[in-house]
């Protein structure tokens, strides 16, 4: 009864955090609301009358703690997207766990529905475990970023999906054919492997939230198989916010998602690359020092940041700099793409790392119709969320994805370590503008060197 | 059976009631969110625990007790990172 109750309470909680968590002011009150919550669902667990042996539980809570204290603590925000990922594969193993646990013990005396929901909660957990360590492993470099595509690769894929399926229907079938359970498990490890291969990094974002979709929808399963309605409920929202932000991201990229997840997008790019090859004559590059001289003159200044500012931890240098523009009386913005980064929102928490205040970070459709009439758009490692061949070339794989219409302002200065295309690996025609200025080099020290110049003076 | 139903129906309100939270969500703090739910989905503590804790198996035991550390990382530090991303948005 205690426990219920718990549970009860718990749901509570986390509905009116997440209800909090709606606008920044609430934010951090509805964290604390979630974690009371948990922290009660955990102590009334505790009383569960199937427990008999404490140590193995303490053993675990507190070298989860001992780990999760610097996960929380000391990762840096530009490393936001990989520290999500590997957390995903944490949820996806702990509730694949739970339900093999669960099958082994019950196997014999399971429902029909109950096997069916162990079997999804596993499908589901261990596919989101390796599919989370494999994104892990591109956003930490330790894997090749690119897509990697073999022969027959979408045949195996939906193959192994449509065989897990079977297996899970199977077990309905025959609870107790541990053979078909072991083998739906590994099936579905080889699974998550499979379906993030094909992904490039700059459709991570999209493959981030649909993982974190997965989990959450393995932990309603897992309630479904416990008849746990705290675990039906969390799994619920955690498996609605994954899904909404992908569908966003998708929106925001103007595909789809079996485009996002068969397509493996920028392998089919590398023909192009040749004929703009011959167009970087006409490039105009020019020094931080030259740049130093156009910003002082500037009066508005939209900044628009990449995954390129993420990399080069760049956020900080470039509040410096803009304090020092405000200074002189010009007015700086920061245009957010949804898709800029790895994850969604990932540049607004760099930028509010850097102390940028929230109401000067703005969304592409508020950002858009300013640009005309700005002085400056400076744009910092982003590369595809401001190509204009989104919207004029319709070979083009980004062709209809919205872009920041960085082109109409009077100047846009690039900050960029190199013609390379970005990770879409398509050639950027704002790059050879008439009215664009690249300025190399690694984005840091550029801005470094801008704000410098702009110092001195 | 009928508990299943009785699941099915919580679940349907939860994602509804989700749902129309989560779109009131401002892209600002879409990673927040992430963190955020990627540690309220940690509640699967709470199978964990009777997992690492009723003493089925050997291999319960110890597949309970791997359940219970991840979890508790993401619980622990989920709630801690979200926070710190939180307290760094100002006006």
């Amino acid at each position: 009864m205690i426990i219920t109750i718990s549970y009860f309470i718990a749901s509570t909680l986390f509905l009116f955090g997440l209800k909090d968590l709606t606008h920044p002011n609430t934010a951090r009150r509805g964290t604390s609301l979630a974690a009371l919550g948990m922290l009660i669902a955990v102590f009334g667990t505790l009383l569960h009358h199937e427990i008999v042996d404490y140590k193995w539980i303490i053993a675990g809570l507190v070298i989860g703690t001992v780990i999760g204290i610097p996960m929380g603590l000391k990762i840096p925000m530009t490393k936001m997207p990989e520290r999500i990922a590997l957390s995903h594969s944490f949820g996806g193993l702990a509730i694949a766990l739970v339900g093999v646990v669960e099958y082994y013990r019950h196997a014999g005396v399971m429902g029909k529905v109950q096997i069916g929901t162990i079997g999804f909660e596993v499908f589901l957990g261990a596919v989101t475990f390796t599919g989370s360590l494999m994104a892990f492993g591109k956003l930490q470099e330790l894997l090749p970023g690119r897509p990697m595509t073999f022969p027959k690769q979408n045949i195996i894929t939906v193959g192994s999906i449509v065989a897990a399926i079977l297996l899970i229907f199977s077990l309905i079938v025959l609870p107790t054919s541990y053979s078909a359970f072991n083998l739906l498990l590994a099936l579905s490890c080889v699974l998550g492997v499979l379906v993030v291969l094909p992904i490039g990094g700059a459709d991570m974002p999209v493959v981030i939230c649909l993982l974190n979709s997965y989990a959450g929808l393995a932990a309603s399963a897992s309630g479904f198989a416990l008849n746990n309605m705290v675990l039906i409920i969390c799994g619920a929202l955690d498996g609605g916010s994954g899904f909404i932000l992908a569908l966003l991201m998708c929106k925001a990229m103007n595909r789809s998602f079996s485009n996002v997840l068969f397509g493996a997008f920028g392998s089919v790019a590398a023909a192009p690359r040749e004929a703009a090859t011959a167009e970087k004559a006409t490039v105009r590059s020019g020094t931080p020092e030259e740049a130093a001289k156009i910003f002082k003159a500037a009066k508005s200044v939209i900044v628009v940041p990449g995954y390129g500012m993420a990399v080069a931890q760049a956020q900080h240098t470039v509040r410096e700099m803009a304090s020092i523009l405000e200074k002189n009386g010009a007015t700086v913005k920061y245009a957010i793409h949804p898709v800029a980064g790895r994850m969604p929102g990932h540049m607004n928490v760099l930028l509010a790392e850097a102390d940028i205040p929230y109401d000067k970070l703005i969304d592409i459709d508020d950002i858009n119709p300013e640009f005309p009439h700005t002085d400056i758009s400076l744009v910092i490692g982003a590369n595809d969320v401001v190509n204009p061949a989104a919207k004029t070339d319709t070979a083009s794989p980004i062709y209809g994805m919205p872009i920041l219409d960085v082109g109409s302002s009077k100047l846009v200065m690039v900050l960029k370590r190199s013609m390379n295309p970005g990770f879409a690996g398509i050639d950027n025609a704002l790059f050879i503008g008439s009215n664009t200025m690249m300025i190399f080099g690694d984005a840091k020290q550029t801005l470094l060197k801008i704000t410098a110049a702009l110092a001195a003076a | 059976m009928s508990s299943s139903i009785t699941g099915l129906y919580i679940f349907m309100l939860a994602a509804f009631l989700g749902y129309q939270l989560i779109q009131r969500v401002p892209p600002l703090l879409h990673t927040p969110l992430m963190s955020f739910t990627n540690s309220i989905s940690g509640i699967s503590l709470v199978a964990s625990l009777v997992a690492a804790g009723a003493n089925y198996s050997v291999m319960a035991t110890i597949l309970g007790t791997i359940a219970v550390t991840c979890a508790t990382i993401n619980v622990v530090g989920g709630f801690l990172i979200t926070d710190r991303m939180l307290k760094m948005f100002r006006k």
